[in-house]
């Protein structure tokens, strides 16, 4: 008999080996797969942006020597006490429940040494933060867990949470896991059940109704807070520009590489537009009201460092959130805690389960005896460190391209490696003038 | 009894009048005249003092109430008492949207009828209706009680956790994971006593009404109970 060549076994692009063990998953256990983070896609973004730098038509600033300054204004159209940040990198909202006490401690530690905000989340104001924060942003969300107004009046800032860039238009679950004596107690629910956080404003629907919220919280807070909205990155045209008409004083948009505490992850992968996409749009919508830098535009969504921070800005952000990122500087997903996570069947970088509460960093818990592992004073430091970091990064960048502040970046400084880049973020394809989608072509 | 124009005298200067209350002040007695169905009108009051409005107001009239007691004499545009942490809200006419939305705490009494959402995700408020209450009231109310003496409109209690429901006459339907409960003695002792606050205990008995609450089937994610999500 003779022995032919066989065709070699062949995986299918379609189902792949991933998919089939999602399939499989889904078979065993009837729920849908909830996870922590953003999309983990491979999705156009910074990277795929280079700056052009200085050459014979713009001199370069001396690195070190000119000065490059980085602070920044929010909140100046309306409020009479307006934020005044050393640096445009701002920590984003994540709610004490998602994160510990300490955690939430090390976060505004950690800002308030680099100059900037911190956010509460979906979870009402600790001590910790509040105690520890020099400037905090105090969310107002569907839910309202925890509301009131004296936490209104002594915050600094109000953001109102329409959407988040991972799940734009859909609610949260805070899985009874996470549900401590605690939490319950400031979210008025009972302890251990899986708590739903709802997708709508529940006294509120439209922009001209968010108008009118929007009055009434200058009015209990007396004019003096600057009012933030915050979309996820679904319409960033239309969300912005109604938002800018209902009153806001700062827009943050969040794109779909933002993080959440836990959603389901087809969600997190399926539904809104990276950042990159979504910054020009934001800024068209500013510019087309005459609006751009009267009202701040904040951008979220994977930034990671001072080049995506330098790149967000020359698009024409006014500055940048991070959430993702400050929780890596904290201790997430460490390496030096792989055999930890080895236990819990994933690895150091991948680990993403933060709804169930047993993140061995101590960071996504509230086990008294996980939480009770992580220094929020070091915790702070890092962060700190990590902060300076980044915007002394972004500062090299935009010396190089002749700023002297941070916000004098324009997307004139920037060409882009892919057409799709190029596209949406608006500027040229490297080594061309060619900008896909403008003057017809 | 300090009479204040909101026409004349503006919304501004309205709510900064009322916040620079303590709860030492002898200025106790608050009239406000020409509301005119504006918006905002006594929000964000953290004194025990007693407002009056002569006429209807707009959006979130007492929003996020602390202490004080305030009167509508008309009706209350959406939101009213939206937030509400303490104090009486007393609206003599009906009430729109979203009445006392996720109140934490005191007491809103509606004379008229309560339109959709009464109630929406309420925590600790206690809310008492003489009319109807509309679609979708008490949805995902967390505590507090809701007291109509009259009827409810579809969904009512959809997606509940620990708040109690007392309607007297018939509910169009009730929303997921709500269900009947049985009347106690303690339950009834609880609605005389709201009922009485209510200002309403010389229109209804407890013993009229039924309960309502939830079967808590919902509380812990189960793919069977998809179709209820």
């Amino acid at each position: 008999m003779t022995d032919f060549p066989h065709t070699p076994p062949r995986q299918s692009w379609t189902f792949s080996n991933d998919v089939n063990a999602e399939i499989r998953r889904a078979a065993a256990t009837g729920i849908y797969d909830i996870r922590g983070g953003g999309s983990k896609r491979r999705l156009p973004h910074f990277d795929d942006l280079l700056f052009l730098g200085a050459s014979i038509s713009r001199y370069p600033l001396e690195g070190y020597r000119e000065k490059c300054a980085t602070d920044v204004w929010l909140g100046t159209r309306h409020a009479k006490t307006p934020i005044h940040l050393d640096i445009p990198v701002t920590i984003a909202g994540m709610s004490f429940g998602a994160l510990s006490g300490p955690a939430k401690e090390a976060l505004g530690r950690g800002a308030t040494e680099a100059g900037t905000s911190t956010t509460t989340g979906d979870g009402g104001m600790t001590e910790e933060e509040r105690g520890h924060s020099r400037t905090l942003v105090y969310q107002y969300l569907p839910s309202r867990y925890g509301m009131n107004p004296d936490d209104l009046r002594r915050a600094d800032a109000i953001e109102i949470v329409v959407g988040q860039g991972a799940k734009p238009g859909g609610g949260g679950m805070l899985l009874g896991q996470k549900i401590s004596d605690r939490v319950a107690a400031m979210r008025n629910l009972p302890k251990g059940i899986d708590q739903r956080s709802a997708c709508r404003h529940p006294d509120w629907t439209g922009p001209d109704d968010l108008e009118i919220k929007i009055l009434e919280l200058r009015e209990i807070t007396d004019w003096e807070k600057p009012i933030y909205v915050k979309i996820g990155g679904a319409r960033p045209y239309y969300d912005t520009a109604l938002a800018v008409k209902a009153g806001a004083d700062v827009v943050v948009l969040d794109g779909m590489q933002g993080g959440t505490a836990a959603t389901q992850d087809v969600f997190i992968e399926n539904v809104g537009m990276p950042i990159l996409a979504c910054i020009p749009q934001a800024v068209k919508a500013l510019q087309d009201l005459g609006m751009h830098r009267a009202v701040q535009l904040i951008v979220s969504g994977g930034i990671r460092s001072g080049a995506d921070v330098a790149k967000a800005l020359a698009l024409g952000a006014d500055a940048v959130a991070i959430g993702t990122a400050a929780l890596i500087a904290l201790g997430d997903n460490d390496p030096a805690l792989e055999a930890e996570y080895n236990k819990l069947g994933t690895t150091a970088g991948a680990y993403d389960d933060w709804h169930e509460g047993r993140d061995p960093a101590g960071i996504t818990t509230q086990d008294p005896a996980l939480y009770g592992r992580f220094d929020p004073v070091l915790g702070g430091r890092r962060l700190k460190n990590y902060l300076k970091v980044m915007t002394l990064e972004a500062q090299t960048i935009a010396r190089a391209c002749g700023k002297s502040h941070l916000h004098n970046l324009e997307p004139e400084d920037l060409c882009a490696l892919t057409l799709e880049a190029a596209a949406m973020a608006g500027v040229p394809l490297a080594g061309t003038n060619w900008i896909p989608g403008r003057n017809g072509f | 009894m300090q009479v204040f124009d909101l026409e004349a005298q503006g919304l501004r200067a309205l709510n900064a009048t009322l916040h620079a209350l303590t709860g030492q002040t002898n200025e106790t007695a608050w009239e406000i005249v020409n509301p005119r169905g504006s918006h905002a009108i006594a929000v964000g009051v953290d004194a025990p003092v007693d407002i009056t409005v002569r006429g209807s107001t707009g959006y979130y009239c007492a929003g996020m109430n602390k202490q004080a007691t305030i009167r509508v004499k008309g009706s209350a545009g959406p939101g009213v008492a939206e937030n509400m942490m303490s104090g009486t809200v007393i609206i003599d006419g009906d009430a729109s949207q979203y009445a006392g939305a996720t109140g934490r705490g005191g007491l809103l009494v509606i004379k008229g009828n309560a339109s959709s959402r009464c109630g929406i995700s309420m925590k600790g408020i206690d809310i008492v209706v003489h009319g109807n209450i509309g679609h979708m009231s008490a949805f995902m109310a967390q505590s507090g009680s809701l007291v109509v003496l009259g009827n409810a409109g579809e969904a009512l209690g959809d997606s509940l956790y620990e708040a109690r429901l007392f309607v007297r006459g018939p509910v169009k339907s009730l929303g997921a994971d709500c269900i009947e409960k049985e009347m106690r003695p303690e339950h009834l002792l609880l609605l005389a006593d709201l009922l009485k606050r209510g200002e309403a205990d010389h229109l209804a008995k407890p013993e009229e009404f039924r309960r309502y609450g939830s079967a808590r089937k919902l509380y812990t994610f189960n793919i069977d109970n998809a179709a209820a999500y």
